[in-house]
Order: structure tokens, then C-alpha cells, then sequence
């Protein structure tokens, strides 16, 4: 059966089944998303409109038995940035989608009525349904609903209260494994699910669907020797399984580049209290799980299960961003205040990095004391699940509360909050969050690894040297991994280990029994990049608004006393290709 | 000559967190890790007083030495 897509028009409640467009064939994740926008959505236009458009779109990878391929892409104009925006997660529905054979589903206009809809997503095409009584629903009850209503394998896609208010912070969640969510995090996009209506999609695969494979043989042995190379990487085989992505609190501390207090600071003076290292030993003392993946068929496993001082289940996926934005961002040095308020803005549907930089802002803006971490989880309950004002300021994002309040230091770029590596201290990020086409975003071209990591060689953190470069190949390097559905951590064995990147591209060319270059796959990726900042200088974007904060340039940064010094010049050469 | 180790990760285990050591000769970081039987290869980040440094690199009165395996994240 060929691919297909499916056009969801909420205006009038139809569906259209489509072929796929020719050019559009080789594209999958975040290559077809950023394709898709592109092509049908108005740069211009207001992204809670109707004329934004949001697209999901399973990884070229995707439902095969390729490690960690189970990544679902969604695009669309982002309410928070303005920009193009791709944001993907784990998940179960990227593997679902595409063993239904669906390239892409898009869901276009608008409902003329304020009413909540859910789509139903079979072989057959798309049901929609009101559900009135799904109205304020958090996403751990959402999806409980579906799993009862069809089935414990049912994939579920659903957005919380904040994406029914249409919060700029609003994630979209996606069902994993064991009936909890992950989140397709950054830029807003629960918000565009939440204008759309559509509070939920539900998956249905028969049991027979599977993804046919043009060369089975091939497939079978690059799939091998890429899953020994993950295993074999000591940070896709040992570290991240074993610590989660917290392990780098101790790292990024010690660099001196992890922000601390609104980005006052590179070092949190309490940093070893909420370390991966005493994540860790906290799983092992209550019973919880080192081990586990966001998505079938992951053998990285670097999420887990963290209970709390009752042995009680608390949080999964509590990853480094989400530690760091409400622990040495907003100085709180509670790992089980962490824990509770990431269970919250799970089930709020919110983005915990944008989330947790905003509270951090509102606290230099005297909204409540630095280390406050109760009155965050009182907030996040009280007023952004409901909906009062000051939950509305705090939905509005960083750059909204930082306005709201006067405060100067206001870590952004295009709106997006900063993630958990200070610029000054980590330069090449600090030109991935000016450069990449979705505000500040470290996901995009991650030059940690080179800088701090040592992880595809060595480019010195606190020099301008080579870091424009580094940030480029990288960001062209990760457009193309989105393409494939592959988790972003793939990368550190395909920077390392040659065999491992060569086998992405035997996989890719043997599943559609294509015959792609390395070269061509490079291409890919530095077509996507163009393809998404032509849609942003077409909303209105300028290199002007390739810059961070003035503050990262006149405000020196403990420990090494650094600022940041990159020339706009400097900058725009990023684009040089 | 005095020098703070601080361990990380997996090397913290059967040795310690951070611990201080005296030093009457000059001493490397392949030294060290060699006297706190800490196989190379596994050697992944290397802090000097918060900057990234090399095995070879010689330590100095009051510095503060880093040890991490390659981990990672993000």
C-alpha cells in the first residue's frame, strides 16, 4: 500500500485521504513538517488562527526495527517565537503512524464553535468527535480515557489545560510505553492543537500493520551493526542508561556553564543535591527504575523511574533540562520538589525548560524568593492549570513575564527560553540558540558535545574559534536525524564511530530502496535549514534577531568571568553555506 | 603542593566524592588517575579548575582537579 496523508480540515469537519506529492516522498519527521508549513502556511499569518496549519509526521525510520527511530515530529508556525517550529518526542505514535502507512497527518482550520474535538486515527481514515466532557482535563487523565475507550495499545497524542487556553508554553503530549506522556516540548505548539479544537488523536493499528521494507537483507544488517555501535558508545551505552541526562548538572557545574539564578551565575553552590549521581542512588534507595525508554525498540534507555520518599511512582523522563531550569535556574535544591512540579507540568501540558526559565525570570522579578520551590508547584497547581491572570502571565512564556515585570535579564532568543548551558561559558551553543531556526533551542545543533563533552572532537568552550562551524555541521547534521525519526542521541556514537553514521544511511536507502550518499543526506539536511529560515525572513525575521540578550555581553559570568563577544558579523556567517 | 580531586559518575564508586591530597613532587593528571586505579581509556572529561584540560597537563598548588567518563546528555 502506498503512503498516504491524511488532511484534516476542522473548519468544516472533514477529512481528506491524499496521496503523497512526488517531492515530497524522500521526506519524513521534521524534513516533511518543515516542507509541509512551508509550502501551505502563510508566514504572516497569526499561528492560533485559521490559516496555521499543524503537522505530525513519523520519522523516515519510523515503525522499523531500528533503534531509536520511535521519534514523532511536529511542526507549524509557533505562537511563542513567531518562527517555523519542529518539536519531536517519543513516544508510541510515530511507530503507529507509520505503520499505518501515513506519511503525514495535517490538521487545518478552524472550529466556528468553542468546542473540543478528538481524532481518530484508523487504516480507514479520521473520525472526529466532540468531547465536551474531556474539557479541562489533564493529560494522565486524557489518556486513561482513550486507553479504556480503545484498547492499551492505542497511541495517544493529547494536549492539558494549557494548550486548551492557548498558553504560548503549551507542549503536546504523546503517550509511551506504560500509559505516561512524553512531550513534544518547545515553541508552543498545545497551543495550535488547542486553537485547532482538538484536544486528543488516538491511533488505531491493526495487528498486522507493519512497515514494508524494500530490501530486507540490507536493512537487517545495517540495523545490526548501527544498534552494537549505540550499545558500544560509552555515553549511548553506559552513561546515559545509567545516569539519565542529569549526569551533566555535575558536568556543566564544573565547566562553570550551568545558569544559576536567572543566569547570574555558571555555578549552583547546591548542585550535587539534584545530580544525576544522586538522582541515581535515590532510584536505587525507593525502588524506582534506572533504565527505561520514552519509545519501543530504544536501547539507550536513558529515562527512568523516580518514586518518591514513599516508594510511590513520582515522575519518568525527568531529564537534566527539566532539573536544571527549576533547580539551579530558580535555586531550588529539592529533587522531590523537581520531581512533583515536573509531574504537574506533565499533566498541565506545559514546556518544563520554557516553564521553569519563566518562573526564574518572575523571581528576579520579585513574584517569589529564588529557591522557592513550593510556591512554584502552588502556581503551576493553582493558577496555570486554571487559568487565573497570573497563571495567563506565566503561560505567556519568559520573555511575556520578563516584560510584565521589568526585569532586564531575560534569557531568550525569539522569544524561546534559553536552555541549561550558559552562552558565555559554552560558545558554540550560544550560536546554535542565536542561529537556529527555532529561537533558542541547544536540541538544534547540541556543540556541547565538542566543547564540553569531547564527544566528536574538541573545540575549546570559552573561545570564538571554530564555533560557527561546529554549530553549522551540526545543525545540518541534526536536520537530517529529525528527518529519520532517530533520537538526537544517536548522534554521539555517529560523531565518533564512522560505522554507525554510514549505517543511518544504509537503512534509509534500504527501507525505500533508494541509493543516497552521504553527501546527499548532508544536502538534505542544509535544505531543510534553508527551507526553514527562508519561512522565517518571510514572517518578518532579520539576522537582527540572530542575537542574544544584551545582558550576555555586559555582564561577566562566574566563575571564569566570561561574557559573550561575537560580532553580528561573526554571527551571520553562520549562514554561509 | 595541595590539589582537591572531585570524582563523578560511576568513579565515585569504592573511592570517594572529593578528597585532598598532598603532593611533594610535581604531579600530571595521569599520575593521579593512575594512583586512584582509574583505567585511562575511561577517562572522559578532564576539569582543571573549571577548564577542560588533557591528561599530561602538570597540576599546581590549590588546583582543583575534575574526573569524569565520557557521559553525556542534553
Amino acid at each position: 500500500m502506498a503512503d498516504r496523508i491524511y488532511r484534516v480540515n476542522m473548519s468544516d469537519l472533514t477529512v481528506r485521504v491524499e496521496d503523497v506529492r512526488e517531492q515530497w516522498s524522500g521526506l519524513g519527521g521534521r524534513g516533511l513538517t518543515s516542507t509541509i508549513v512551508a509550502a501551505e502556511v502563510e508566514p504572516t499569518c497569526h499561528p492560533l488562527g485559521p490559516r496555521n496549519k499543524l503537522v505530525f509526521a513519523p520519522g523516515l525510520l519510523s515503525g522499523t526495527v531500528t533503534a531509536n527511530s520511535g521519534r514523532l515530529s511536529v511542526g507549524a508556525k509557533s505562537p511563542l517565537t513567531g518562527t517555523i517550529k519542529e518539536s519531536n518526542a517519543g513516544g508510541t505514535a510515530s511507530q503507529l503512524l507509520a505503520r499505518l502507512g501515513l506519511k503525514a497527518l495535517i490538521i487545518e482550520g478552524q472550529p466556528e464553535k468553542e468546542s473540543l474535538y478528538s481524532l481518530h486515527v484508523t487504516a480507514d481514515g479520521v473520525a472526529i468527535a466532540e468531547e465536551p466532557d474531556l474539557a479541562g482535563k489533564g493529560n494522565f487523565a486524557v489518556v486513561n480515557v482513550m486507553l479504556e475507550r480503545y484498547g492499551e495499545k492505542t497511541g495517544v497524542i493529547s494536549i492539558g489545560p494549557a494548550g486548551e487556553m492557548k498558553m504560548a508554553i503549551a507542549n503536546i503530549s504523546v503517550k509511551d510505553p506504560e500509559g505516561k506522556v512524553r512531550s513534544a516540548g518547545r515553541g508552543g505548539l498545545g497551543a495550535v492543537m488547542g486553537a485547532k479544537g482538538v484536544k486528543c488523536i488516538t491511533i488505531s493499528v491493526p495487528r498486522e500493520a507493519a512497515v514494508p521494507i524494500a530490501e530486507p537483507e540490507k536493512f537487517k544488517a545495517a540495523v545490526k551493526i548501527f544498534a552494537k555501535a549505540l550499545l558500544e558508545h560509552p555515553v549511548s551505552g553506559q552513561g546515559l542508561p545509567t545516569y539519565g541526562t542529569a549526569v551533566l548538572i555535575n558536568v556543566i557545574n564544573e565547566a562553570g556553564g550551568l545558569p544559576t539564578r536567572n543566569f547570574r551565575s555558571g555555578q549552583f553552590e547546591q548542585h550535587d543535591a539534584i545530580s544525576g549521581e544522586t538522582m541515581h542512588d535515590l532510584i536505587e534507595e525507593r525502588g524506582g527504575k534506572i533504565r527505561h525508554g520514552c519509545h519501543a525498540g530504544c536501547v539507550i534507555q536513558c529515562s527512568q523511574v523516580f518514586n518518591d520518599a514513599g516508594g510511590k511512582y513520582k515522575t519518568s523522563g525527568f531529564e537534566y533540562e527539566s532539573i536544571w531550569a527549576m533547580g539551579a535556574d530558580c535555586c531550588v535544591d529539592n529533587l522531590d520538589q523537581i520531581a512533583e512540579a515536573d509531574s504537574l507540568m506533565d499533566d498541565i501540558g506545559v514546556d518544563t525548560i520554557e516553564t521553569s526559565v519563566t518562573m526564574g525570570v518572575a523571581m528576579e522579578g520579585g513574584l517569589l524568593p529564588f529557591g522557592d520551590g513550593a510556591g512554584i508547584i502552588r502556581i503551576l497547581d493553582q493558577d496555570v492549570r486554571t487559568g487565573t491572570p497570573l497563571g495567563r502571565l506565566i503561560g505567556g512564556g519568559a520573555a511575556v513575564v520578563g516584560k510584565a515585570y521589568g526585569v532586564t535579564r531575560v534569557p531568550v532568543v525569539k522569544n524561546q527560553a534559553i536552555p541549561a548551558y550558559d552562552p558565555r561559558a559554552v560558545k558554540g551553543i550560544g550560536i546554535t540558540y542565536c542561529t537556529s531556526t527555532m529561537g533558542a533551542d541547544h536540541t538544534a545543533g547540541y556543540a556541547v558535545a565538542t566543547n564540553i563533552l569531547k564527544v566528536g572532537g574538541d573545540v575549546d568552550p570559552l573561545k570564538k574559534e571554530g564555533q560557527v562551524e561546529l554549530s553549522r555541521n551540526l545543525q545540518i547534521a541534526t536536520a537530517a536525524l529529525d528527518t529519520a525519526g532517530l533520537c538526537i542521541f544517536v548522534a554521539f556514537p555517529a560523531l565518533d564511530i564512522p560505522e554507525a553514521f554510514t549505517a543511518i544511511v544504509d537503512m534509509i536507502n534500504a527501507r525505500f530502496g533508494i541509493s543516497l550518499t552521504a553527501d546527499d543526506v548532508t544536502e538534505l539536511g542544509k535544505n531543510i535549514l534553508r527551507t526553514e529560515h527562508e519561512f522565517n525572513l518571510a514572517a518578518g525575521f532579520t539576522n537582527k534577531d540572530d542575537r542574544l540578550p544584551e545582558f550576555f555581553s555586559t555582564e561577566l559570568l562566574p566563575p571564569h568571568n566570561v561574557i559573550w563577544d561575537f560580532t553580528g558579523e561573526e554571527i551571520d556567517e553562520f549562514w554561509n553555506f | 603542593m595541595r590539589v582537591t580531586i572531585r570524582l563523578f559518575a560511576n568513579f565515585r564508586i569504592g573511592r570517594c566524592k572529593q578528597e585532598s591530597r598532598e603532593y611533594d613532587s610535581p604531579v600530571t593528571v595521569r599520575d593521579i588517575v593512575e594512583e586512584l586505579g582509574i583505567p585511562a581509556p575511561e577517562v572522559g572529561i578532564i576539569f582543571i579548575n573549571g577548564r577542560n584540560a588533557d591528561m599530561d597537563q602538570a597540576l599546581a598548588e590549590g588546583d582543583n582537579l575534575s574526573l569524569f567518563p565520557l557521559v553525556g546528555g542534553g
